[in-house]
């Protein structure tokens, strides 16, 4: 089916890829980039748009640093290349609070000091509203399996559990007002 | 007049930052024209570079410059020695000849436009070695005595070999920590800069000052050309110490391509380009009476160090003054090795000699049918035996008794395997800690500003215990204004030095200069006004004013041994079928001196608790004895604690401690004592849970069947 | 990273006309699906493909029961599956492998197709510092079989690979007779799941019986897995987020305490996912009692060899299959 060969096959073997041009929407604006392929959502984030909010701490999928939400799903950020993101809605850590006024959870943090360096709190947060969302801040016990995809190495997990039962708290009895 | 701050649980003020992602750690700063250094590292752990094959990097697209000791630039190297930096051997030169020591080693440096093109350049550079016969299986490897007085490394009180040989009650055993890795989440990174001959680095550091002071050192210029920035460290434990050669090399990729350079290691590199905590291998013997009064204490340990640098840690420091014992003999030795140097990993020494130290006691108490929290009580020393010196302050019965009350302790059956819940075994244990109170030279400058507010700066660092929000309320409860009024800076050369951010021995030193300089300032505004409201004073006199100030220690460690202590009660239960091993509930208890910020000093508690469940089950870096490259270099195979592993219950008391030697703000610190004694106290409980001693961490479940 | 082009074609066929070398240890082509394993590959320079072929959008993502079973499109995420009504409570033990997989980030994006087709986590296969690995690089050695062996397989090993097959789901799968549907320029076919991995023999850088470029387009379950009282246990070193150090699929069919039918699987101690005929015919009309699953559990054992460090998998996946039956025994 030669006919449905993709303009790039018609490139020159070994020459270097071009570079693609790649429209992503993160936090509700549209940025239009010019990126290696290889380059990974985490690495657009941090290296071309200057987000430096969703961490590496890994670059594999093992630490849970770079947490984003995708179409409201929390990704590992360092596992998706950029160009395979473009028409997704993207949301980090720079696009939660509405303004000055911070994210329940992102003040819950703060109140339950859920954090100690702080590397790893924006995957946490990401991965916690998410956790929230999806039904599964039940129980202390609960979160803590739903959570194990964030690690921290200051070891805060008894605060950030704290802090995403307070924030599951304040967003139920929102959500029933 | 405000309220006093200190033992107040204020919020961290650098907490807005960090949980809206602003908070801008080492490789987030912002510099133009930026290009992107990898690192080319060694396969092979003894041997020389036969041949490098830079001809496919060189014409990967976007590289600019390509390094590697044939054409790198002579580096001065001058002798430099940090108080991090290992006492014997010389730091390793990167890029200066063809002597491979280690795996993981620098051997060539690329750097490019972008991240994706350095890394894949570094990928297609090809090396051949000339391997050597390599020392890379620490247990083929005869520990030898450091270099230096034996009398350093080999200390006796009384005749430990005869009363061990007299003592009704004996234990003799042997306990294994491997090496362990800080892997802090944060991966290691450095911008550099220069301007002329001047070097500004954006870094990963818990000391500014010392890698101003080594770069300057190894690139040949003064120490005041290198302007070191670092307000936010995401985590270290000790790995950011020294100053590692990919400092060095960020400079030396920058300096050769004329613009600024960004040099972030990879995971896989964290555990080759930082140091780690060493493998270690101690001997515990103990010699008592019936009634459980210790008469002899022997305590050998050796740990892996490299080929050039010999480095050492307090591993045997506790055993001389942790319990009461008229006979005692500890000797320090270390394995070199074609590794590359290990480093401080928090409570370095301690937490791996108290592992050894507290199994061995909780062994005794089972040969002696006695609890083992009695044991320790009889054998409660009332001043540090081997320095002969009384303790500025020492809350270990408190401690204890607090732990176990809390832990409800008395409910325990003394009898292995005794207690259960369905098929699970449950076990109790504890252990004590300690770690000593250091305090060292530091400045730090107050600022008072017209409208009633003051800058308060020293070049410390804030790797997560909270520096920025406890120095903000030392500086605020010294002046008497509200938190919000004072805005604390750190992380800069620029600001006065402050001392290594390690050692939990900030709060004191830094926390100290703070006091003083804002002490200095309000005296000198008041008087000045002739009021004695800062405010009014401030604005009626409409300028600023400024005041430092140095601390230093003075002779208290003369006259005192200045010590935190703990005690660490763990519960465990266990699968015997399946060897699973589950902690519980953790009860610490310490008395760590006065506390600046409750909130935040559970959290240092908590994490240190976390740490210590991670040392106990689960941490290993596995070295390949075959050739010393590590194996499980990543984070899913080598394993640290995740969510589900913390325990459901976590309790951290302070006990009421007041000691006016230690510093002039009473603290002691907390950092490391937190981590002290929790390994212990899992291993013990354990063995009261399965009857079963496994005297090698971590406790997998392999070692549980 | 290796510079690689790009494709992402928007159907199946586009997707085959590209991609006819992918899945070849050697081939300048690979597809991505949610990347989570093969971004991993190539950031550690372990994959070093020209062309990558993303399969997004071009595979069904359904999942759905019918009387025939249940079928996964091979685009439908672990996330999706394991959350799936149907799935959670007629083919528990899926969700549960699933659930007990990763974390929910990676399971957020991660598909089934290439959950059943990702690469060991043998670390010698995973770090281009080591030179021997024949799955890597064939013919130059295996570095595990003297090395740190502990992550390592006792079943289905030989002289030149010992990798164990990493993934949960497929244990789950391969216990509940499930087969896989592939797609190539040859047309399509199925494959039973207990047959698309190799063993390594003296091969073991082929890993599954896929021609090269063919994709996994849809995994099919019978419809007699179905209401089968399972468990899976999954047994790791921390308690989460960590493959299995040893783990067991069970699924059976009781007549109060006695045992009619089992499957048993194991995860984390085989070269491919492991089905365990012998032990299932051992339990066939035992009690569920513990003498009586332990002897059965022992047939778990033969022909297994450990390799220094991973010999309690011999002794713990014993044990493991008495706990999983013990567990799905006492569920209602
Ligand atoms: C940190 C971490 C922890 C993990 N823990 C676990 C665990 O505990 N248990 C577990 O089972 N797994 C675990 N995984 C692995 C994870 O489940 C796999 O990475 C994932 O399922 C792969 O799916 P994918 O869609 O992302 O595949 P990709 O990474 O896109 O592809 C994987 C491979 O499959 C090929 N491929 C993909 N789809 C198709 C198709 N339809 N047809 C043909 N070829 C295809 C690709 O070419 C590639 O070779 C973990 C992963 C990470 C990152
Ligand atoms: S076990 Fe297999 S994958 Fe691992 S090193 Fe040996 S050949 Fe390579
Ligand atoms: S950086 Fe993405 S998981 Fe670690
Ligand atoms: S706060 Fe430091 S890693 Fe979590």
């Amino acid at each position: 089916m030669p006919g449905a060969i993709s303009p790039a096959l018609a490139q020159a073997a070994g020459a270097a890829p071009a570079l693609l041009d790649v429209s992503l929407r993160i936090n509700g604006t549209e940025h239009r980039l010019s990126l290696d392929p290889r380059t990974t959502l985490l690495d657009a984030l941090r290296e071309h748009l200057h987000l430096t909010g969703s961490k590496k701490g890994c670059g594999l999928g093992q630490c849970g640093a770079c947490t984003v939400l995708m179409d409201g799903m929390r990704v590992k950020a360092c596992l998706s290349l950029a160009a395979l993101a473009q028409g997704r809605e993207i949301k980090t850590i720079e696009g939660l609070a509405q303004g000055d006024e911070l994210h329940p959870l992102q003040a819950s943090f703060i109140e339950r000091d859920a954090f100690q360096c702080g590397y790893c709190t924006s995957g946490q947060i990401m991965a916690g509203v998410a956790c929230i969302s999806e039904g599964h801040a039940g129980s202390p016990q609960d979160i803590r399996e739903w959570m194990s995809g964030n690690l921290c190495r200051c070891g805060a997990y008894d605060h950030i559990v704290a802090a995403i039962q307070d924030a599951a708290a304040v967003s139920s009895s929102t959500q029933g007002g | 007049m405000t309220a006093a701050l200190i033992g107040k649980s204020v919020s961290r003020v650098d907490g807005r930052l960090k949980v809206t992602g602003a908070a801008t750690y080492a490789a987030e700063f912002e510099v133009p024209n930026l290009a992107h250094a990898a690192v080319v590292r060694s396969i092979v752990a003894n041997g020389r570079l036969a041949s490098i094959d830079t001809a496919e990097a060189e014409r990967a697209p976007g590289v600019i410059a390509l390094v590697t000791h044939r054409n790198a630039p002579k580096l001065a190297y001058q002798p430099h020695k940090g108080l991090p930096d290992a006492a014997v051997g010389e730091r390793l030169h990167v890029l200066q000849d063809d002597r491979v020591t280690h795996q993981g080693q620098p051997i060539a440096l690329v750097v490019a436009e972008t991240l994706e093109q350095a890394v894949y350049a570094a990928e297609v550079v090809r090396v051949t070695y000339r391997n050597e016969a390599a020392a890379t299986d620490v247990a083929a490897v005869d520990p030898v005595l450091p270099t230096g007085k034996p009398a350093e490394w080999e200390i006796r009180r009384g005749e430990a070999d005869s009363a061990f040989e007299q003592a009704e009650f004996r234990v003799d055993q042997t306990y294994v920590i491997p090496r362990e890795n800080h892997n802090p989440i944060e991966m290691f990174a450095t911008i550099a800069s220069w301007e002329g001959d001047s070097l500004t680095l954006w870094d990963k550091t818990q000391w500014v000052h010392n890698v101003a002071e080594e770069i300057a050192a190894v690139f040949g210029i003064a120490a005041e050309n290198v302007r070191v920035i670092s307000p936010f460290v995401g985590g270290a434990f000790g790995s950011g110490l020294r100053c590692w050669p990919h400092v060095t090399l960020a400079a030396l990729g920058a300096r050769v391509d004329g613009r600024p350079v960004k040099l972030v290691l990879s995971r896989r590199e964290m555990y080759y380009g930082v140091g780690y905590r060493p493998h270690t291998v101690q001997r515990v013997a103990l010699g008592a009476s019936r009634d459980g009064q210790l008469q002899a204490i022997r305590h050998e340990g050796h740990q892996e160090t490299s080929t050039y640098e010999e480095f050492t840690e307090a591993l045997l420091s506790a055993t001389r003054f942790l319990h009461a014992c008229p006979n005692v003999h500890t000797r320090h030795r270390i394995a070199p090795m074609h590794v590359h140097t290990p480093t401080y990993m928090r409570a370095p020494g301690e937490a791996s000699g108290i592992y050894a130290l507290e199994s061995a006691m909780d062994e005794l108490a089972v040969a002696l049918s006695m609890d083992p929290v009695d044991l320790r009580l009889r054998n409660e020393p009332d001043r540090d035996e081997f320095k002969d010196l009384p303790f500025s302050s020492r809350s270990t019965k408190e401690c204890y008794r607090a732990a176990a009350e809390r832990f409800g302790w008395s409910q325990r059956t003394a009898e292995p395997r005794s207690m259960r819940d369905g098929r699970l075994l449950i076990g109790w244990g504890m252990a004590s800690a300690t770690y000593p109170m250091n305090y060292a030279p530091a400045s730090a400058l107050a600022r008072l500003l017209p409208d009633g507010t003051a800058e308060v700066m020293s070049a410390a660092s804030d790797m997560g215990p909270g520096t920025w929000t406890s120095m903000t309320q030392v500086a605020a409860d010294t002046l008497g204004l509200p938190v919000e009024r004072v805005k604390f800076t750190l992380g800069d050369t620029r600001l006065p030095r402050a001392p290594v951010h390690g050692g939990s021995m900030t709060m004191a030193s830094v926390g100290s200069a703070v006091q003083a300089a804002c002490r200095k300032a309000r005296e000198d505004a008041l008087a000045r006004a002739g009021s004695n409201d800062l405010e009014e004073a401030m604005e009626r006199l409409g300028q600023v004013i400024e005041a430092t100030a140095d601390v230093a220690p003075g002779d208290e460690t003369k006259r005192f041994s200045m010590h935190a202590f703990g005690a660490v009660f763990v519960e465990v239960a266990v699968d015997p079928d399946l060897g699973e091993t589950r902690v519980r509930r953790i009860v610490g208890a310490y008395g760590a001196g006065r506390v600046v910020n409750p909130k935040i000093a559970r959290s240092q508690c908590i994490g240190g608790m976390i740490g210590g469940i991670g040392m106990a089950l689960m941490e290993h870096s596995v070295v390949d004895p075959r050739n010393g490259r590590v194996t499980n270099a990543n984070l899913a195979e080598y394993a640290v604690p995740v969510h589900a592993d913390a325990p459901p219950v976590m309790d951290v008391i302070f006990v009421d401690e007041h000691d006016p030697h230690v510093n002039p703000l009473g603290v002691k610190g907390l950092g490391e004592i937190a981590l002290v004694g929790v390994a212990p106290a899992i291993a013990n409980a354990i063995f009261h849970a399965t009857g079963k001693r496994v005297r090698e961490l971590p406790i997998t479940p392999d070692k549980l069947l | 990273m290796h510079p690689f082009v790009l494709e992402r074609p928007c159907d199946l066929s586009a997707v085959l006309a590209l991609g006819a070398q992918a899945g070849r240890n050697d081939a300048p082509v690979e597809y991505i699906a949610g990347g989570t394993d093969m971004v991993q590959l190539l950031q550690e320079h372990v994959r070093r493909p020209d062309r990558l072929v993303s399969l997004a959008g071009v595979l069904d993502d359904g999942i759905e029961i019918g009387p025939q079973g249940l079928r996964l499109g091979a685009a439908a995420t672990m996330a999706e599956v394991a959350a799936h009504q149907g799935v959670v409570e007629q083919f528990p033990l899926i969700s549960q492998a699933l659930l007990n997989s990763a974390s929910p980030q990676v399971r957020n994006q991660a598909t089934m197709g290439g959950n059943l087709l990702q690469r060991t986590r043998c670390p010698y296969f995973r770090d281009v510092g080591y030179q021997a690995c024949n799955k890597r690089a064939p013919g130059s050695g295996c570095a595990a079989l003297d090395g740190e062996n502990r992550w390592h397989a006792v079943l289905g090993t030989s002289d030149d690979c010992i990798a164990v097959h990493p993934s949960d789901l497929a244990v789950a799968l391969v216990a509940l007779d499930a087969t896989v549907e592939l797609r190539g320029t040859g047309g399509d076919r199925s494959v039973p799941l207990s047959e698309l991995h190799r063993l390594p023999r003296d091969t073991p850088h082929l890993e599954t019986v896929l021609e090269p470029g063919e994709v996994i387009t849809a995994i099919t379950v019978p419809a007699n897995a179905a209401g089968l009282r399972s468990h899976y246990l999954k047994l790791r070193d921390r308690a989460s987020f960590e493959f299995a150090a040893v783990s067991a699929a069970v699924a059976i069919e009781t007549d109060g305490a006695r045992i009619r039918q089992a499957r048993v699987a194991l995860g984390g101690v085989g070269t491919k996912p492991w089905r365990l005929p012998n032990v299932e015919q051992a339990l066939a009309d035992k009690n569920l009692e513990p003498g009586e699953l332990r002897s059965a559990a022992a047939l778990a054992a033969e022909g297994a060899q450990g390799r220094g460090h991973n010999d309690f998998k011999i002794e713990l996946m014993q044990r493991a299959i008495v706990r999983a039956v013990e567990i799905a025994g006492a569920r209602a």
